[in-house]
Order: structure tokens, then sequence, then C-alpha cells
């Protein structure tokens, strides 16, 4: 039993079967890469899984319990926290707000609501928060405005961010696209250091192969909406029926 | 069975108003992105346009009438209006008398004028904006061109009447076998009625086969497509602003026979148009019209006796209520797109 | 002190120090000089208005500072606020306290009702939302709930909700030798005054005022707290990334719901507030113009910030009450200097501004803030500290450079 078990998932927009019996195990502790061509579906499931979607067909199991009809902060609240493709950050407030949001919301839910004590005599949180910036390399950045990091900052302080909440399963949807090569190197070891560190499954979309295969340890490919194959990184390199999906597409 | 008909009528000339206004608004917003505030004062400014082509009319001057005298015996001061003297007594009276239709004119210069420098001037800045800095500046601006008229005309409403042969009612009922005087309306509503249905024919005409028209649909529906096939799409953006205007100003000219026009009208006006707008989905145009006669309608049902008197005040709230549940049931409303400030 | 950092507390001491010298600090000029009928504030009835718009401005700010969330239906709350102290006044007896806790129930509970069904949309239907409610109250409370001959009369309509000489006020009493008793503060009258004569100044010190002013230092003190606590910092998250709070595990509503009703809870109490300084609480309170002025406040002053609302509120009243008092001749003795002709043109033109036209220059001066001054007069304290330093510095860098 893997953390995560998507079984028989199946997703339609009006006339287009977006998602058809995508079944999916996700390992505890690995990297799990979806690769697939534009518009085979993996956003798609993505969003199935944190609530933003909810399947027509299936069942989608976190750590033994259904997330399917909860609200996406609940889902979060289960242990599952998502990256999203451009970075999603509080741009309008200091980047060691950004980092403490998490742990405040973590701590309180929903109906909790500290609404007179200060943010500063939380002295827990705000540890919890300086040790994140630091793990992050961002201390010098600390009373930045978020929107005016670099992208490869904002990036890593989204990661930063959800790390924070220490979750159990991180997702992410191409993190790396639009990335300079030096940026999406530093994203790699940022993600390799997470995973070796951390107890924490993370499943990742991702286009670029050097990404995929730095990374993952498990790979499903998604072709029109379908898992075609899901095997290790080795035997998927030279998969055929891989090469034609992707070939098949760009040709 | 006349009740119903007449209440029917009664929503018309209100249904109507409020279909132009709206009319405006959502071309506005679907085309601009931008929520107009002003748009209640363009309104008004109409009304406004026909009280002061009558005032223009009615200039005089004085002469002493030898033949006339007054109570202590002095010659008899008498007041010509220019216009009679200079088209002889009959055409210049028959000029004064229709003074409102002739507004028409005198306004759609004015209004296209006025709309070209609000969107050339103001609203131009406020695309990339918030739509809260949009709603906030031209909610300012409303204040200040009520403030200017008010400061120009006085507080108190202005009578103008409409041509002495509009001023009567018809009496439906006995043309459709009822009893007399059950289904009675005036004229000039029927007159009000047919000119808004006139008006929304050629701006749906206008957008349907005109090659601007096609444009302007189009990048209603996606702008920035439209703006990288390289066709100016501001400009002609800049000219439907100053057709809306001009739509809000006839609706108010017409519309200052029927309610005498004071300054605060657009402000009254505004707020049920935006209700019609939301009501019929934003930036919807066909929306804006059928909401705008179905409120007009259900406004006037709301406000028989019959229905007062099970739920009282329900007159005074219904556009409202229905409002709230379209709002939350469908916040496209009853035809806008997709996609449109959703969420 | 109190919980608070350094900042913030050396902010609520200058805001304390001016509310309680404001009888000194508004009336600066000697008393009968035409620069005092002027320029003077320091008025019961003005300075009452300063401090209750403020504590109206202050909850606003906490809704649409913070959360973003643009109401344009607050005015019910004061309104309600208004008629719920009136009330009080009528049924239970004249001492300022209950009004003022019913005040804020009831614009409480209305608010929670109306933010429950407002919030669930947000943007410019969650404006509209606000209207459509505020406009439902206006036209019930001026029509049946405000109709004498009916049984259910809770405004009295036009005339507006007053007190009457048979009300029953089973605390109280129903008149006092036959003219209605006066609100008080456990027999603290609110319209009593202290004078005090220094020289030609002359300063008033009302019991009102300094009720209203004490009030709204407390309620000026919990904004900073809020503003300063994880509730507050969760809701700018919320308005800047709505998104990327929900991915976050936060259930944005209860947060969203909890800042709508304290800010109605704010507009309440400025609404009972106002009927306790003179109870008479008609239905154009509630007008969504009103609201609009609300909004007007706030964002003169600097929206999200948390001494905008103040200076929003103040400027405001205060403005309108200077222009309101220049008329024609006060414009003709200013510009006397001027030739006879230049003079009546100045005056012609300027006499649409002043007097009964305040509307437009406030209209005027709101489009400006907004086009040019998005942050409010606070931006533009900014701006101008930052113009000033930069200026120093220059003047120090060329003093330097030639000594190298
Ligand atoms: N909300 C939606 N409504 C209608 N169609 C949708 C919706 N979301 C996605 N689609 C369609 O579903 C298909 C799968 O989209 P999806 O975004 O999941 O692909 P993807 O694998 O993530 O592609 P990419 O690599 O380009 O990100 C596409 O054809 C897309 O157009
Ligand atoms: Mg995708």
């Amino acid at each position: 039993m893997g953390i995560l078990e998507v079984k028989n998932v199946g997703k339609r927009f009006g006339g287009l079967q977006a998602l058809s019996d995508v079944n999916l195990s996700v390992k505890e502790n690995s990297v799990h890469a979806i690769i697939g061509p534009n518009g085979a579906g993996k956003s798609t499931l993505l969003n199935c899984l944190v609530g933003k979607l909810i399947p027509d067909t299936g069942s989608v199991m976190f750590d033994g319990q259904s997330v399917l009809g909860r609200a996406p902060y609940e889902i979060n609240q289960m242990g599952i926290s998502r990256v999203f493709q451009t970075p999603e950050i509080f741009g309008d407030l200091t980047v060691m707000e950004n980092m403490l949001i998490p742990i405040f919301a973590k701590r309180d839910g929903a109906f909790r609501m500290h609404a007179i004590e200060a943010v500063s005599s939380e002295t827990g949180i705000n540890e919890q928060a300086e040790k994140m910036l630091e793990e992050m390399n961002m201390v010098d950045k600390r009373h930045m405005n978020a929107a005016a990091l670099s992208r490869g900052d904002k990036r890593r302080l989204e990661i930063g961010m959800c790390l924070s909440q220490e979750p159990r399963l991180l997702l992410l949807d191409e993190p790396t696209a639009g990335m300079a090569r030096a940026d999406t190197n530093n994203t790699i070891d940022l993600l390799k250091q997470i995973s070796d560190e951390r107890d924490i499954t993370i499943a990742i979309i991702e286009h670029d192969m050097h990404v995929v295969f730095s990374l993952a340890n498990r790979i499903t490919v998604l072709a029109q909406g379908t898992p075609l194959v899901e095997d290790d990184p080795e035997n998927i390199r030279g998969n055929p029926k891989v090469r034609e999906a992707y070939l098949g597409e760009s040709a | 069975m006349d009740a119903i008909l007449l209440q029917i009528l009664n929503g018309l000339d209100k249904g109507s108003a409020y279909a132009l206004i709206a009319l405006g608004l959502t071309l506005i917003f679907g085309t601009l992105g931008v929520v107009n505030f002003a748009h209640g004062a363009l309104f008004m400014i109409g009304a406004f346009c026909a009280v002061t082509l009558q005032r223009i009319f009615k200039l005089s001057f004085e002469t002493l009438d030898p033949t006339q005298k007054d109570f202590l015996g002095n010659p008899l001061k008498v007041k010509t209006p220019y216009v009679e003297s200079w088209f002889g007594p009959e055409m210049g009276a028959a000029i004064i008398d229709w003074s409102v239709p002739l507004a028409i004119l005198f306004s759609i210069p004015i209004m296209l004028a006025i709309g070209y420098i609000m969107e050339r001037g103001l609203i131009k800045h406020f695309y990339k904006r918030p739509h809260a800095d949009q709603i906030l500046v031209t909610f300012g601006l409303a204040i200040v061109l009520q403030e200017i008229i008010k400061a120009v005309y006085g507080a108190n409403p202005i009578p103008t009447p409409a041509p002495e042969v509009f001023r009567g009612s018809f009496d439906f009922g006995v043309m459709l076998g009822f009893d007399p005087n059950a289904i009675i309306y005036p004229y000039w509503r029927m007159v009000y009625f047919a000119f808004a249905a006139v008006i929304i024919g050629a701006v749906f005409a206008f957008l349907q086969f005109t090659t601007f028209g096609m444009v302007v649909r189009a990048g209603m529906a996606d702008r920035e497509t439209v703006g990288l096939l390289g066709i100016n799409i501001d400009r002609r953006f800049t000219i439907m602003f100053g057709i809306a205007a001009a739509v809000a100003g006839l609706a108010g000219v017409m519309y200052a026979p029927i309610n005498s026009p004071n300054y605060h009208m657009g402000m009254d006006f505004l707020v049920l148009s935006f209700v019609v707008v939301v009501v019929g989905g934003m930036g919807s145009l066909p929306g804006a019209v059928l909401a705008g006669f179905m409120l007009g309608i259900l406004e006037a049902f709301a406000s028989m006796n019959e229905v007062k008197s099970i739920l009282p005040g329900i007159d005074q709230i219904i556009i409202y209520l229905v409002a709230i549940i379209i709002i939350l049931t469908r916040p496209r409303g009853l035809m806008g797109r997709k996609g449109v400030m959703e969420d | 002190m109190l919980g608070l950092n350094k900042k913030d507390t050396t902010l609520l001491l200058v805001v304390m120090a001016l509310a309680l010298f404001a009888p000194f600090i508004l009336n600066p000029f000697p008393e009968g000089s035409s620069l005092a009928q002027m320029f003077n504030a320091g008025y019961p009835d003005l300075m009452q208005r300063f401090v209750i718009y403020g504590i109206l401005v202050i909850g606003f700010n906490i809704l649409f500072g913070l959360t973003g969330y643009l109401s344009f239906g607050h005015a019910a709350f004061l309104g309600i606020g208004s008629y719920s102290a009136v009330w009080v006044f009528k049924l239970i007896g004249m001492n300022v306290i209950p009004a003022i806790l019913l005040s804020m129930v009831m614009a409480g509970i209305f608010a929670l009702l109306i933010g429950y069904i407002s919030l669930r949309r947000s943007g410019i239907y969650f404006s509209i939302l606000t209207l459509a409610f505020a406009q439902m109250s206006y036209n019930l409370a001026y029509s049946v709930l405000g109709n004498p001959a009916s049984n259910y009369n809770l405004t009295n309509g036009e005339t507006g909700l007053q007190l009457l000489l048979d009300d029953p006020r089973i605390l109280g009493v129903s008149s006092v030798d036959g003219s209605l008793p006066v609100t008080s503060f456990f027999g603290l009258a609110m319209r009593d005054s202290y004078q005090l004569e220094i020289g030609s100044w002359l300063f008033t010190f009302n019991v009102g005022y300094y009720l209203c002013a004490i009030i709204m230092l407390i309620s000026f003190y919990i904004s900073i707290r809020i503003f300063r606590s994880p509730f507050g910092m969760m809701l700018r998250a919320v308005k800047s990334n709505q998104q990327r709070m929900n991915y976050t595990g936060l259930n944005t509503k209860p947060y969203l719901l909890a800042a709508f009703v304290i800010s109605g809870i704010y507009a309440g109490l400025a609404g009972g507030l106002l009927s306790s300084m003179d109870p008479l609480a008609g239905a154009e309170r509630m007008h969504w113009t009103a609201s609009g002025e609300i909004v007007i406040m706030a964002i003169l002053g600097g929206v999200g910030t948390l001494i905008g609302p103040i200076l929003g509120a103040g400027f405001n009243e205060y403005f309108k009450n200077i222009l309101s008092k220049i008329n024609d001749d006060v414009l003709h003795a200013w510009l006397a200097f001027l030739p006879d002709g230049l003079e009546n043109f100045f005056v012609g033109i300027m006499h649409y501004f002043v007097g009964k036209g305040w509307h437009l220059t406030l209209g005027l001066l709101f489009m400006l803030v907004i086009i040019f001054l998005p942050g409010g007069l606070v931006e533009g304290g900014q701006r101008l500290m930052k113009w000033f330093s930069r200026k120093d510095k220059n003047a120090t860098e060329t003093k330097t450079t030639p000594a190298e």
C-alpha cells in the first residue's frame, strides 16, 4: 500500500475525457514523477488530489483516508502540500511573514483565531519560521517584500512554506518550468536534499527529463488521460511506448 | 387579467430605462473591463440636456406692449422667446413644445464628447488597476458630476413636459374589451418603450452587422488575441465608451418627461442598473436587456396592493432580493458568459 | 506598553494626546476673531463627529484594509446602531451604556447574517451584495418599517426616530418638567460642558466628547492589537493571495466573517454614539451614498494603515465644516486685495466649491487621491518625508564634496 492510492479516477470536461481509469500508487518516502505530453491530464490529476476538482469516478486515498469531497484546506491539513507552477506566495507580505503564515495556519486551522496577542509574542512559531528561512538560505531577505524576490527565490520560499507545515506528501506541478539552468539545478539540489533528509513523499509533474531523472525513483507516464506505464527510471528511458507517446505528440 | 396587463405595461417604461442604462454599463464592462459607477451620472446628464434645450428655446426678450396694461396702468411687459420671433409664433411654440424629442439630436454630440473625454482622460488610466479602484474613482466622478449639475440647476426637480400631443393617456382596456379606464397608459411611456426598443435594436445591429461591431465583440470575448492581430482595439473601445455614454444619455433625455430631472436621479438609477447588470450576467448584452425588463416588470407587480398586503414592503426590496438570489445561485447571471469575474 | 511594540505605543500615545487635548488643539484662535469663526473646530458636536466617524472608519478599515473586501453597505450597520440606541432611550432609560451595548449587539447580529451571505462571493459581487443588503435596509426603514400608521413602525420613516414625552423609559422618567430627559452616563449629561477661559481664548470640554474620545481610543487600541495579531496577518494574507491561503490549510471563510462582524460592530458602536449624542435616527444614515462616504474617508486617510482612518475621518469632517462655512462674503473679504473685476471673477468661480458646494470639492479631492495617491494622506506624508530626507542628504553631500 502506498501513501497515496488513486483508483480508477475519471474526469470529464464537457466533451473531453481529460482523465480515464487512472490508477496510481505512490510509495511512502519515494519521489514519484508524473510525466506526459502537453494536455495529457497531469495538472487535472493533481487538481483532483488537492480538492480543486472532484473526479467523476474513482477514489483517491491518502494514508487510508479518502480525500474526495474535502475542501483544499482540509486536504492540506491531512498532510498534503502543493507547490504551484507559477510560485504562489503572499507578495504584499514580507518573507518572514510568508513563512509564519503556514505555521500559524497549521496550528490554528479554521476556527481558532488569535486576534489579540501579537505575532511577535509567539516565540515558538517565530523560531520555527526562522529555522526554515535558514534552511532555505533566505535569512538575509526576511524583511523584503516577497513580491520583490527573484523567481528562483520565490520558488524556494514557496517550497519552504510548504515544508514548514511538515507535510507527508509534497506535490509539485512543473516546479522548474521557465527557469534558467542554474535555478533549475538549484531546485533539483534543494528537492534532493529535502527528500534525503526528511520523512516526506514527493510527487512531481515535470517536462524537463533532466529534472525527472535526477530526482525520481518511480515514474508514471500519462498520455491522453490514462497511465501508459509505471516503472523505475531505468526502464522508462528505453520504453518504446513512452517514446511513441512523446514522438506521436510531436510528430 | 386587466390588472396583470396594466402591471406589465407599468413595468415596461422603468424596465426600458434599466435596460438602456444596463446595456451601456455591461458594454463598458465587457469591452473595457471597467466597472463604471459614473454611468448613472451620464443618464442624469442626458436628462439635463433636455432641460437645457428647453431653457434655451425659452430664452426670451422683453418688449413693452402698449395695447395691454398691467394693474398699475403701465404698458405690460411681454416676454417673447427668440425662437418665436425668428420662426414665427406658431413654429416657435411648436419648437418649444417639442424640445424633449429635439434634445435627442442636441444630446448625442454632447454625450459622445463627454464619453470620449471620460475614457481618454480618466478611465484609460484605470484599466490595469484593481476593480475596487475603478469603482472608487468613478464613484468620485459621479459625485463631482452630480454636484456640478446641482450647482448649475439647483436641487429641485425641474418639470420638463413632453410635447402636447403625447400628454394624454391611451385606454388599452377599451381596445382589448375591458372596462374603460381599466388599463390606461400615458402616450409618452409608450413612446419611451418604443424608443428604447429602437435604441437597443440599433446597438445590437451595430455590433452584429458592422466590422467595427465584429471587432468589438471579438474583443469582448478575448481582448488579448484581438490586440495581437494588430487591430487598434483601444481606439475602438474608446468609441464604444462614447456610444455607451450616448445610450445612457438618450435614455435620460427621453426619461425627463416621466420623472422631472433632479441631480440625484443618476445615483438612484445607478444601483438598480448595477443590479440589473449582475442579474443579466456581467458583460452580457442580451442579459442586460432581458434583466432590465424583467426586473422592471417584477417591480411593478410587487407594487400591486394585492401583493403588498400579503408581503408588506416587498415592492421596496424585490429587485435586491432577486439580485441576491441570482448572485448566490448563478454567479454568471441569467446569460453571462463563463469565466467573466467568476468566483 | 499594553502589549504593543515601541512604534505602536508611540502612535497610540500621540493619538491619545490629540484626542484628549482636542479642545485646545482645535481652537487655536481667540474666541470671536474672524479666524476663529472660520477655522476653530473645538465645538462639542463637531469634535464628537470627529471621533465617532473615526471609530466607524477604524472598523471599516479592519475589513477593507486587511482583507481587501470592499463593502459598499456599511452605512446599514451605522443606521441599525443608531435606531437601536434610540429605542433603548425610548423604552429603557437615558443612560448611554445600555444603548451603546445594544447598538453593538444588533449591528453584530445583522453583520453576521449579511456577512455570512455576502462573503460567499468576492470581488465586485461582494460589493454589490453588500450594497443590495444596505439598500434593502434603507428602503424598508423608509417605507414599511417607518410607516407611523402600521404596527411595526420601527424607524418612523422620513421624520426619523425620536424621543417622545410619553415614551415609557421603564428605568428612567418619561419627561422632566414637561420636556424630554437628556442622555447621560450615570447621571453625567452628555451635553454638559465645562468652559475654560484663558485670556480671549475659550475652550469647551464636553462630557459627550470625552466619552466618545475614550471609546475611540479603546477602539483604536483594539484595532492595533488586531493588526499585529496572527489573525490580522492571516487577513492580510487572504488579501494578498487567497488561492495560496486555501492550499495552506486555512479555511478563510470564518476569518473573513469575523473581520466583517468586527467591523460591523464598530459601525454599530459609531451609530449608537451618534444617537447618544443626539437621540434622533434617520434612514438617510443608511443610504448607499452614506456607505460611499465611509469608503471615501477610509481612502482619504490611507487604507490598511493604522492611523489612516482617523486622519481620513478627521480631514473629511474638518474640511466639510470649513468649506461649508465659506460663503461669498468671506471670499470677497479674502480676495479684497485684487482689482474688482478679478475679485468678482475668482469669487464667481470659487463660489461653486465652497458653502453648499463643499461636496464638489471633496469629490474632486477624493478623485485626485485615488488617481495620484492611492495610499491616501498617509502615503502623502511618507512621500513628503522621503522627499525631505533626500533633500537633506543632497544638501549634506554637496557640503561634503568640496572638503574632499
Ligand atoms: N477546467 C477545465 N475545463 C475544460 N477543459 C479543461 C479544464 N482543465 C483542463 N482541461 C483540458 O483537459 C486536458 C488536460 O489538461 P491538463 O492541464 O491536465 O494537461 P497537462 O498534462 O497538465 O498539460 P501541460 O503539460 O500542458 O500542463 C486539456 O485538453 C485541457 O484543455
Ligand atoms: Mg499542466
